[in-house]
């Protein structure tokens, strides 16, 4: 079990945004979670890397609990990636800076052998031609991208993806779901939260239903779609499905 | 003699035109120019010491917590409230009360120094808090403790952020130098007074001599500031409103290897 | 370090004259830098360029050396001032050229779609001026106007230098006579700062009672 998450309750003044969350990760699984928004998603992946603190339940990265007083938390968060809805590159740092920066300065890497490594993830995403552009001058989806360069470079054991393509145009979120899933079928762990259902539908072990802050509903694609045991889980899914249709593979 | 060019009453010595009035300030200029270079040495000692603090002030605000943020908040507030003069005067007049000597110049740099420093530090610390949050969490996602980010991530940002802000800052200080003319410092202020005292009809074009000259002090700060945003620029990295559309090549953090490639492309 | 308590009156006498000079030079700005800034916005070539020239002279140039000129220089022109009215002229101009870019920055950003409305009506320049662009342009200056006065409050400590005895010249008038200058000044600096937290309060009030959200802050030296 690579991830372990338990009991995740989560609370902001009287919203109760997760309402005890438990599931399980396996090394190379790739799971989606869906859900009506402003049910608690981001907020969970959040919560597994600390960047907020859970108000109650417990994490473990393999065997280390993450959630531990003691935990040392950037350590754990180094072997775990983390890639945002709105990029959040560095702006003052080239899309080769950014890449970079996590082997240069967290893991103390040389800069010639950090510099190597960042072009390498860059072209294992097709950007290395723009390695001295500025987030600026790049577009939303090669922002994407370098972002999850910056991730990959970092050799997480897991990557944590908080709706990757929802502020993406239309025609950009392609590019970067080719990326997630070439990613997924080389074995990356990915925990994924997001809309598109085709990603889901090619590659995801594991769909996951959450609503009103806890799991409604997981097991695998091809069951969830044709046979959800909650009504509601097919619902969303019909819903879903019409909005975000099928995406390329 | 030719008639004054100037019709009314007048107290200068003679009638005597303009352009004499002002030959007749010849003499002083080289002692006025020499002295002007006391302010111009005032202002780079303030204006480095005002850095110095304002920075930390503003780190201490946004990232010290409780305790450390309430003081440099009182901090900055006095010495936003206090007026420069009244400043200058407890600088140059108080270590002497506890028995330490002071030299008007350093009474002059501590007091616009300190003073300096906080309107610094609200610059500064506007740039940082302009900065979108979620850089900060990006730098903690990948694992990067809060110094590091805040230093590798943060401070550029906020440092290039700030241009605008400090450009506008050095032009100020450069004419306060002056205010040190009250507590009897020797810049060029009290050189001009000294000229006039003695030579009262040249008191105008002394003044206005000493106007001009901070007139291109101020230009030539301008300018230097110009030069230092164009060599830090980053595109897409400016205060909204200040958006510039050349794309500038130029970066500090790149390796040599790459900027050579990029020389040859 | 002694404190005498009899200090806190006899400084207190400077006070209606700093706050007289505070509120004439204040107002003196105001209606001198609203015309500046008419003129550079509406004016035709020459009077814009009388404004630009007036406007980056008095911004360009120390406040110190501005009241010395109008103190020490015009006597050369046979125009003699005394220390008030030469207190209140120097810093009264000084505060107009900032104020005239803040009216202007005010003016320039109401400005196009207002004008166009205001003539469309009918009214003339003149007319639209008053009744369209103003009331609003009026409005956005309020915070940067405000941070002015407190400026200039704080600035108006220069007139000592030519002798008159408000906040800052009665503290000097102590301090020469019992050589206890850091002393004094500390109650002067606390009096300062008295005085600026009790005007920057009230103009706050007055701000959020006329609230509409102002332009950019000004620059906080002379």
């Amino acid at each position: 079990m690579l991830l372990r998450v338990e009991d995740i309750h989560k609370q902001y003044g009287k919203d109760k945004v997760l309402c005890g969350v438990s599931f399980g990760m396996k090394k190379g699984e790739t799971k989606v979670i869906i859900g009506p928004s402003g049910t608690g998603k981001s907020t969970l992946l959040r919560c597994i890397n600390r960047l907020t603190p859970a108000d109650q339940g417990r994490v473990w990265l393999e065997e280390e609990e993450i959630t531990h007083t003691r935990a040392s938390i950037n350590k754990i968060r180094a072997q775990i990636g983390f890639v945002f809805q709105s990029f959040n590159l560095f702006a003052h740092l080239t899309a080769l800076g950014n890449v970079r920066i996590g082997p240069l300065k967290v893991k103390g890497m040389k800069k010639d052998a950090a510099t190597k490594l960042a072009m390498e993830e860059l072209e294992r995403v097709g950007l290395s031609d723009k390695a001295d552009a500025y987030p600026a001058e790049l577009s939303g989806g090669q922002q994407q991208r370098v972002s999850i360069a910056r991730a990959l470079a970092m050799f997480p054991k897991l990557i944590l993806f908080d709706e990757p393509t929802s502020a993406l145009d239309p025609e950009l979120i392609g590019e970067v779901l080719e990326v997630m899933v070439s990613l997924a079928k080389e074995g990356m762990t990915m925990l994924v939260v997001t809309h598109e259902m085709g990603f889901a539908r090619a590659v995801a072990d594991e769909i996951i239903f959450m609503e009103n802050g806890v799991i409604v509903e997981q097991g695998e694609p091809k069951q969830m779609f044709t046979n959800a045991v909650h009504a509601r889980t097919g619902e969303f899914l019909n819903k879903i499905s019409e909005l975000y249709g099928e995406t390329s593979e | 003699m030719a008639g004054s060019s100037l019709a009314a009453p007048s107290l200068f010595s003679e009638q005597e035109t303009l352009i004499q009035n002002i030959a007749r300030l010849a003499p002083f200029i080289p002692s006025l120019l020499r002295a002007s270079l006391i302010n111009i040495q005032l202002l780079i000692g303030l204006i480095a010491l005002g850095y110095v603090f304002g920075t930390l002030t503003a780190l201490l605000q946004v990232y010290g917590g409780k305790i450390l943020g309430t003081v440099a908040r009182i901090y900055e507030w006095i010495f936003r409230s206090v007026p420069a003069l009244v400043l200058l005067f407890l600088f140059y007049y108080g270590p002497p009360r506890f028995g330490i000597g002071i030299s008007g110049f350093a009474a002059a740099m501590f007091a616009l120094g300190f003073r300096s420093s906080a309107y610094q530090s609200q610059i500064f610390r506007g740039a940082i808090q302009s900065i979108p949050s979620g850089q900060m969490l990006a730098a903690r996602s990948m694992g990067m403790s809060r110094i590091q980010a805040i230093f590798s991530i943060i401070l550029p940002q906020a440092f290039r952020l700030s241009i605008p802000g400090w450009t506008n800052e050095f032009s100020s200080v450069i004419k306060d130098t002056t205010l040190a003319y009250a507590v009897g410092f020797n810049e060029v202020l009290r050189t001009a007074r000294i000229v006039y005292d003695t030579h009262y009809d040249l008191a105008m074009s002394v003044l206005i001599f000493v106007a001009l000259i901070f007139m291109v002090l101020t230009l030539a700060g301008n300018a230097l500031m110009g030069g230092v945003e164009r060599r830090f620029r980053i595109p897409g990295l400016q205060v909204p409103g200040h958006e510039k559309t050349r794309q500038s090549s130029r970066t500090s953090s790149d390796s040599w290897g790459l900027r050579l490639r990029n020389f040859w492309r | 370090m002694t404190f005498e308590w009899e200090w806190i009156p006899k400084l207190a006498q400077g006070l209606p004259l700093t706050l007289q000079i505070t509120f004439t030079c204040v107002a003196i700005g105001i209606v001198l830098g609203l015309l500046l800034a008419l003129g550079r916005v509406y004016g035709h070539r020459l009077l814009r360029g009388i404004c630009i020239v007036y406007i980056q002279f008095f911004r360009g140039t120390p406040l110190l050396v501005q009241l010395f000129i109008v103190y020490n220089g015009l006597p050369n022109f046979g125009i003699t001032l005394t220390a008030l009215q030469s207190g209140i002229l120097a810093l009264g101009l000084n505060t107009a050229a900032y104020q005239a870019e803040y009216f202007r920055g005010a003016i320039q950003a109401v400005r196009g779609g207002q004008m166009l409305a205001a003539r469309s009506l009918g009214m003339s320049l003149p007319q639209a001026i008053r009744f369209a662009i103003l009331p609003q342009a009026l409005r956005l200056v309020l915070p940067s106007w405000s941070n002015e006065f407190i400026l200039m409050l704080k600035y108006s400590s220069i007139v000592f230098t030519v002798t008159l005895l408000d906040l800052m010249g009665q503290g000097k008038r102590i301090a020469s006579r019992n050589a206890k200058t850091f002393e004094v000044f500390l109650v002067v600096a606390v009096f300062y700062l008295v005085l600026v937290l009790i005007v920057s309060t009230l103009l706050r009030l007055l701000e959020k009672r006329v609230s509409i959200p102002g332009l950019g802050a000004p620059s906080e030296h002379r």
